[in-house]
């Protein structure tokens, strides 16, 4: 499984991304996580509001934090 | 009728003006804290304690209902919304899009290349961009609780109004050539998101509520206390003869000040009200909330990352101008208002 946590950088994207990882980490995923920064390969998936989750590069979530619990879901 | 009437008048005052709140307040300082409320002292810490736990109140309860609904407007559905309108109409509805669609800074670069990259015209990305920050409806709805509703109306309209005439003076004058180009080379894409649940939802609405109060508290203490010593201390010679009505270059005056400010709405609603009570008229106290709310400096800077200087200049110019013109246009007209 390869999940994207898309956002430039802004304060609720790194809580996206810590809040992903603990999901991994919590349902034991054999998963990689991975922080897309630059803004030409956000927009590829039309997603226009950071942060967004992408989960085997279909868009789950966009331009908000989710809690944990959602975010399991979106990963299960 | 008049049935409706007095229950909206009864809510208005009970829910927004907290009339009840104000005469508690001053009971506290009156009996608690042993100070007149006639005196200075007394009077702005009754105003002060009234309006942080009204704001606050306000704030709270609004941001949380209106983040509910915006939740069911993301950005990505506005796109596909906009694309299928064109001309003024387009623009009208990029402006009213703008107010619902819930929108942080940090969004302006991929919304902008997204509504480009779909085909938009500038102008309408643009009235998207001028209105978002101008017309929030939780600020709207404390305006009326400050001043009244026609006030609050009015200054919707006229935000929406500069953000549709910004929008279509952008498109007007042909400024497409100075967006950067990687943005039209953008692929299109329509995210498919999925729809969200109710508990979403509400953990949306509450996170944004708590994001919102973390972020804004200095500001509406410190606006409060502003408005609390204006209302209390200072003058109202000093405030009417730099900002008052005999000041022809009071709007500019409040222009300028609110530009370079970043503070946030709320923070300046206290002081606004503060100063329409020394005699400030309502078309500068407009102009200067304005000022403060539609042009701010980080946002500029993330617009500078997509759109060239000639741009961003106009954009700045044309909002600036705007500004002026509604704030001399209140003051001229606005007094029926109140």
């Amino acid at each position: 499984m390869i999940i994207k946590v898309l956002g430039s950088g802004c304060a609720n994207c790194k809580k996206l991304e810590a809040l992903t990882r603990q999901a991994v980490a919590e349902l034991g995923l054999d998963a990689e996580v991975i922080h897309v920064t630059d803004i030409a390969d956000i927009i590829v998936y039309g997603v226009m509001s950071t942060p967004a989750l992408v989960v085997d590069e279909q868009v789950k979530i966009a331009g908000r934090v989710p809690s944990l619990a959602e975010i399991k879901t979106a990963l299960g | 009728m008049s049935a409706l009437a007095a229950v909206f008048g009864w809510l208005n005052e009970n829910l927004l003006k907290m009339t009840w709140l104000n005469d508690l307040v001053g009971a506290l300082v009156r009996d608690v804290f042993g100070l007149s409320l006639d005196g200075r002292l007394g009077s702005s810490v009754q105003f002060f304690i009234y309006d942080v736990v009204k704001i606050f109140a306000l704030l709270s309860a609004l941001i949380f209902v209106i983040s509910y609904v915006q939740s069911f407007f993301p950005p990505e559905r506005t796109r596909k919304i906009l694309g299928r309108f064109k001309g003024v109409g387009a623009n009208t509805l990029g402006a009213l899009l703008g107010t619902i669609t819930p929108f942080c800074s940090c969004s302006s670069i991929p919304l902008f290349i997204g509504f480009t990259s779909a085909g938009l015209p500038i102008g309408v990305t643009f009235s998207f961009l001028i209105s978002s920050p101008l017309v929030d409806l939780a600020s709207v709805i404390l305006l009326a609780s400050i001043f009244n509703w026609k006030i609050a109306i009015a200054y919707v309209v006229t935000g929406l109004v500069l953000a549709v005439a910004g929008g279509t003076a952008i498109s007007a004058l042909k400024l497409e050539r100075y967006v950067e180009p990687f943005v039209y080379g953008a692929h299109l894409v329509d995210a498919d998101l999925p729809e969200m649940t109710r508990r979403a939802r509400v953990h949306f609405a509450a996170t944004a509520v708590a994001d919102i109060v973390k972020r804004v508290w200095p500001y509406v203490l410190a606006g409060v206390g502003i408005g609390a010593a204006i209302h209390g201390w200072i003058p109202e010679e000093f405030v009417t003869a730099v900002l008052g009505s005999r000041n022809p270059l009071s709007v500019v005056i409040a222009t300028l000040v609110g530009v370079p400010m970043y503070a946030d709405i709320f923070g300046t609603l206290p002081i606004a009200e503060a100063l329409v009570g020394k005699g400030v008229q309502i078309g500068t106290v407009l102009a200067f909330m304005m000022a403060v709310t539609a042009l701010s400096l980080p946002s500029l800077i993330m617009l500078k990352k997509v759109v060239k200087t000639p741009l961003l200049a106009t954009f700045f110019a044309l909002v600036v101008a705007g500004i002026l013109i509604i704030g001399y246009g209140f003051n001229a007209f606005g007094g029926a208002l109140l």
